[in-house]
């Protein structure tokens, strides 16, 4: 039986200079259904979707809407269509109000008579129950209110086909029930959505078919109602790859952090750290789990002089004993107290390294003021550089090369070559293997358990919970800035960690 | 009080062409460019006009000032459009650096005003000054009947047509830019020029088209110079440092053309006070001329400090957007 | 149906020396070209004498030649100054007023001093008084940068016309004769306070000066730690924080560095070469530093060449217009177009236009 689909995607494949993002994909979504598209990160869900809406151009393939075949050359195309992109990072002007990112680019009337329009949005918003003060400017608004915005922009211009890049990564439990309750009621409507994701729950409970994404392969297609956690995490992971990471008992753990009553605030006071208390101990691996910006970025900068922090206390114990206080030192601070910590941040191009330096100047970057003289010495980070490409099996044509054309593996494996270099007694690592093949993630793994075994305190935040589970001896869950729990991670269960990493607390303070 | 008023009308006169410069340099910004080529582009505006004048009224016998109007305003804004379009090649479709291609088009544009002012003459021909009696007679006309009237007359009414087309322009932009749909889109290609790809909004037309017709309106400041303040006549370096107080007058007005209309006639009485403060030595004049752009960087330094968002340059001002970088 | 979209351009991965060279070339040949066409528009003159013309005013008798080499010298001096700020990704835009500064406070030393020192100590004071000069007026946006994060391209901008009030305000009090609003020559009779002849030539110092300037700032970016300091908070500040750099620190010395270079400037141009300051002391060529610094790449060999270009290219300009009785300004609009060749030139070094192949 012929069926019309509302989109259809047929053999499209995107590259970015020598990277296939996107190899030949396809991807079909029928009127008035929710696909779910699902994958790691890395595997090219994005830039799919990138190209249904314009911002990218696919090179080979094509795009069907409704059955003809159609260009989607530039985000207005799109729109026309009727296809609607809710992005991960959200496209709101700040200093523009809600209503007027709503009308932003609509045809219509030049003069604006901006109180109609508030009041279409307002029948909208009552409609499916949203909250939303359209007057409001978005500077001022909280992440679940902006996506709101975006959301409710898209209903205003009659989208008929509504893309919603990884929506929850950012939101609550609750607010993600609530905007799963809006979907259903849009798919009532005859609307398609198009969901990414990687959480698997959500794929069972909001979405009628699934497709799967690996590596910028498409692999399949199947109905809800037919998956299962494990054939979805099959499919999503490729031929079961042996997560059995090597995890060695710790031997003879010392305490090197102690954490108390950590508080960060941010300028709009917004506790992002709310009186974390922990103990950080050498020669094991202590996991930091949690959703998206519950405080992990907080948490690791506090400790790395990054951070302000508003109230608590770091205190650092030398192996040779005694104590020294950290908090509220920056970076140069602490090092100057001897105290070696070595920080492999979430950011890598942005942060850890300079992308259009070479791999040897990115060596000394933290190291480059040793010595008295007042001219660099670039023969020692120059045989670092070269003895971790080495090593690390980095792909590059020269140490010499800028780091910001490497590949995202390659990026990380020179970052934690050289935090390693330093000889930390603490290290810590955010997200060390996203967006990394799986090879180079297990070489990470292997060298993050190299360092427990030599004693070194290692931190690392993690979003996969197996990962999590099979490689850290302790797991800390933050959630909404405060630790909601420390678990052994060889008994831990996952149920566990997720009860534990959506546990709002109610404070007093917040209602009434 | 004769002698405010004087003082206020002569403010007027000095204000109204860098109004014309700020406005133009104001639609220009929204777009998220920053055209330090605004002066050379009044210098542009300024001589061109001036030449399409000359050469029309050398051309008959019997010039007529209507004719000769229409003439230089049309010469004037084409040459200055062309000097936003170098710009915008450059910095738009060749992504440029905006203050580097800025910088270069000033020096082209004051040199372009400069080697024609002097030479024009003499490559036509003839010799000695260029003069374009009858094309300023019409922009110097001032309004019959009202500008007679006392005091009222001569504050409000004794001006030539492009000032009170300044004041209008000044508030028809702030109509366009806050109350129309295309307004709306153009400051959000100022501020978020990702998102209001994503909206929808073709970004490089935008900016095109704000650019090179700001630098239309700018270039009719040159010409408000010349034939309004000047009388039809070229001075070397005659506008002196106004265009770059133009863009002072832009942080001054916090981007907003009503803002600017009272901040060049403010902008003017600064630049004047020295001449109507009794007693005052030739040093403290020099002193006094340069408080427009003292109080303009007071301005940047007290908006930075409070850090008020609707204050602020718009965000993406002087960061090229490109879509597929990646 | 719509068509796919007929060009396509994407980053380059890398572009060798030869390559580059070649499109510099080409530009500057078209350039050359463009500016050929515009003399022959308006004087009517054979190209190839157009070209003659402009050797001939560069580089055509040994005074000529003397004179390119020492406003070259005075433009690589300014733009070896901005280089560590344009490195830093600070848009000091304020160079004509750092100048006008550090040409003042030599100024002020040679008139109020002139004999009552002897000329080494005064000549060493105008350095060091024109170097803080300049210093101080590259600091003042700077402050409010680091603290406050104000614009710092409109800031030094309009500190560059706050200067210059404060020259004209200083020349009421100098001016000579009286009633000329000029200062005229300075120390015209004594000499005092004038960079001294050496192996007969007057412009011996000035070469000194600047070309120890341009080795010594090559080294200090490219081999000092200051200079992978000033590297690495340009690209990121986010980065130098994790590298546990003191931006504002770094910030601050690096203004001082530009801003103290560019008064050193003032001090070459005023003791140097003009001997005498107005608010044209600097005439642009702080905007002009400005373009060399930024197409060299923060290279100071490379704007040693860039600078030539120009200086080369606005002599044999003057030169035309003054056989044809036209304006000097001639040289501006040739520039002008010069600089838009070479601007836009720079994307086909960044990038690679292909057509789509289907």
């Amino acid at each position: 039986m012929e069926q019309s689909y509302a989109i259809q995607l047929e053999n499209i494949t995107k590259r970015f200079g020598s990277v296939v993002a996107n190899d030949k994909v396809n991807l079909t979504v029928k009127k008035g259904e929710i696909l779910c598209v699902l994958g790691e990160n890395g595997s090219g869900k994005t830039t799919l979707v990138n190209m249904i809406s314009g911002i990218y151009y696919p090179e080979e393939g094509r795009i069907s809407v409704d059955g003809k075949e159609v260009k989607i050359r530039s985000p207005k195309d799109s729109f026309d269509l009727g296809i609607g992109m809710v992005h991960q990072h959200f496209k709101l002007v700040d200093i523009l109000t809600a209503a007027e990112n709503i009308i932003l680019g609509l045809p219509g009337k030049q003069l604006l008579n901006m109180k109609q329009v508030i009041a279409e949005i307002g029948e909208l918003t009552k409609k499916y129950g949203f909250d939303l003060d359209p007057r409001q400017k978005i500077y001022k608004m909280s992440v679940s209110q902006k996506q709101t915005v975006e959301i409710v922009k898209m209903l205003y211009r009659g989208a008929r086909i509504l893309i919603l890049d990884e929506p929850t990564a950012v939101l609550t439990p609750q607010e993600a029930d609530r905007l799963f309750e809006v979907l259903r009621n849009m798919k009532k409507d005859g609307c398609s959505i198009i969901l990414i994701t990687h959480k698997l729950h959500e794929v069972l409970a909001v979405s009628d078919r699934v497709s799967i994404l690996r590596k910028g392969q498409y692999i399949d297609t199947v109905n809800t109602s037919e998956a299962t956690v494990q054939s979805l995490t099959e499919m999503m992971v490729g031929a079961r790859v042996n997560l059995n990471i090597e995890r060695p008992a710790p031997v003879d753990p010392k305490k090197r952090l102690e954490l108390k009553d950590v508080t960060c605030t941010t300028k709009d006071g917004i506790k992002s750290l709310d009186r974390a208390s922990l103990n950080i101990y050498g020669g094991e691996i202590l996991g930091i789990a949690g959703i998206a910006g519950s405080g992990q970025k907080e948490l690791l900068e506090a400790i790395a002089g990054l951070q302000p922090v508003s109230e608590g206390s770091i205190t650092f114990y030398p192996e040779e004993g005694g104590e020294q206080k950290l908090e509220n030192l920056d970076v140069a601070a602490i090092r100057e107290l001897g105290v070696r910590l070595a920080f492999v941040p979430e950011d890598r191009l942005g942060m850890g390294l300079v992308s259009s330096m070479d791999m040897t100047d990115n060596m000394m970057l933290r190291s480059y003021r040793r010595g008295k003289s007042e001219f660099l010495d670039r023969k020692t980070p120059g045989k670092l550089a070269a003895k971790i490409k080495n090593q690390l099996e980095i792909v590059t044509p020269s140490i010499s090369a800028p780091v910001g054309r490497m590949s995202g593996g390659n990026v990380q494996k020179v970052l934690v070559g050289r935090e390693i270099a330093q000889k930390p007694k603490v290290l810590m690592v955010a997200y060390p293997t996203r967006g990394i093949d799986i090879n180079s993630s297990h070489t990470i793994y292997h060298l993050l358990n190299e360092q427990k075994k030599k004693g070194i305190a290692v931190v690392c935040v993690i979003e996969d919970l197996d990962v999590l589970m099979d490689l850290c001896d302790r797991i800390a869950v933050l959630c909404g800035g405060k630790i909601t729990g420390i678990v052994d991670g060889r008994t831990a269960k996952k149920e566990e960690l997720g009860v534990l990493m959506t546990k709002h607390e109610r404070g007093g303070e917040d209602h009434e | 009080m004769s002698v405010l008023i004087i003082f206020i009308q002569k403010a007027i006169v000095q204000g109204m062409g860098i109004l014309f410069g700020a406005l133009g340099e104001i639609l220009t910004e929204k777009s998220g460019n920053l055209n330090l080529g605004i002066p050379g582009i009044m210098y542009m505006g300024g001589i061109s006009g001036l030449m399409g004048a000359f050469f029309y009224e050398k051309s008959t016998a019997d010039p007529n000032p209507l004719a000769g109007m229409l003439i230089s305003l049309l010469c004037a804004f084409a040459c200055a459009v062309l000097g936003g379009f170098i710009y915008s090649v450059l910095t738009i479709t060749l992504r440029a650096n905006q203050n580097v291609t800025g910088l270069a088009l000033t020096i082209f544009g004051t040199g372009f005003g400069n080697f024609f002012g002097g030479s024009i003459s003499k490559l036509a021909g003839g010799v000695g000054q260029i003069s374009v009696a009858a094309t300023a007679s019409a922009y110097q006309a001032k309004i019959p009947v009202l500008s007679k009237i006392p005091v009222l007359g001569g504050v409000f009414f004794s001006y030539g047509f492009l000032t009170y087309a300044a004041i209008v322009m000044a508030v028809l932009m702030s109509l366009f830019l806050f109350r129309t749909r295309n307004g709306l889109n153009l400051r959000a290609v100022g501020e978020n020029p990702g998102t209001a790809d994503a909206a929808g909004i073709n970004v490089t037309k935008y900016k095109y088209l704000a650019t090179c017709i700001g630098a239309g309106i700018a270039g009719l400041g040159g010409l408000y110079f010349v034939m309004e303040y000047s009388g039809g006549t070229w001075t070397d370096n005659g506008f002196g440092d106004r265009g770059w107080l133009a863009v002072a007058l832009v942080i001054f007005a916090m981007w907003k053309p009503l803002n600017a209309i009272w901040g060049a006639i403010l902008f003017g009485a600064l630049y004047i006070l020295y001449l109507y403060i009794p007693g005052l030595g030739r040093s403290m004049q020099e002193v006094f001329k340069a408080l427009p752009y003292v109080v303009t960087i007071i301005v940047l330094v007290i908006t930075s400090f409070r850090k008020k968002k609707e204050n602020q340059p718009p965000a993406g001002l002087g960061v090229p957007y490109f879509r597929e970088e990646r | 149906m719509n068509k796919e979209p007929f060009l396509r351009m994407s980053k380059r991965e890398s572009i060798s020396i030869g390559k580059s060279v070649l499109i510099y070339a080409t530009a500057l040949l078209l350039a050359l070209v463009a500016c050929a066409g515009v003399i022959f528009l308006l004087v009517r003159m054979n190209p190839i004498d157009i070209y003659k013309a402009i050797f001939d005013g560069a580089l055509g008798s040994k005074r000529r030649i003397w004179i390119t080499i020492r406003d070259l010298l005075i433009l690589l001096c300014i733009a070896v100054g901005l280089a560590p700020a344009f490195k830093m990704r600070f848009w000091n835009i304020g160079a004509e007023g750092q100048i006008l500064v550090g040409g003042l406070v030599s100024s002020a030393l040679m008139i109020n001093l002139n004999t009552k020192v002897p000329n080494v100590v005064l000549i060493l004071l105008m350095l060091a008084g024109s170097a803080a000069g300049g210093m101080v007026w590259g600091l003042i946006p700077t402050a409010f940068k680091a603290k406050w994060k104000t614009n710092e391209t409109l800031f030094t901008l309009m500190l560059n016309y706050v200067a210059m009030q404060v020259v004209t305000f200083c020349i009421v009090f100098w001016e000579n004769p009286k009633g000329s609003n000029t200062v005229g020559i300075i120390n015209q009779q004594t000499r005092a306070g004038w960079l001294p002849e050496a192996f007969g030539n007057d412009y011996f110092w000035n070469i000194v000066i600047v070309a120890v300037l341009t080795v010594v700032m090559f080294i200090y970016l490219k081999y000092s730690k200051h200079g992978y300091e000033v590297a690495v908070v340009g690209e990121s500040e986010r980065t130098a924080r994790y590298a546990g750099i003191n931006v504002r620190k770094v910030l601050m010395r690096t203004m001082a560095i530009s801003g103290a270079i560019c008064g050193v400037a003032g001090f070459i141009i005023v003791s140097g070469s003009g001997h005498t300051i107005s608010t044209s002391t600097a005439g642009g060529r702080g905007f002009t530093a400005i373009i060399v610094a930024w197409l060299s790449r923060f290279n100071t060999f490379v704007m040693a060449l860039v600078a030539f270009g120009i200086v080369f290219m606005e002599k044999g300009a003057i030169q035309i217009a003054s056989q044809y009785g036209l304006n000097e300004n001639a040289s501006d609009v040739l520039l002008g177009i010069i600089l838009f060749f070479i601007i836009g030139a720079e994307f086909f070094i960044n990038y690679k236009v292909e057509r789509n192949h289907k």
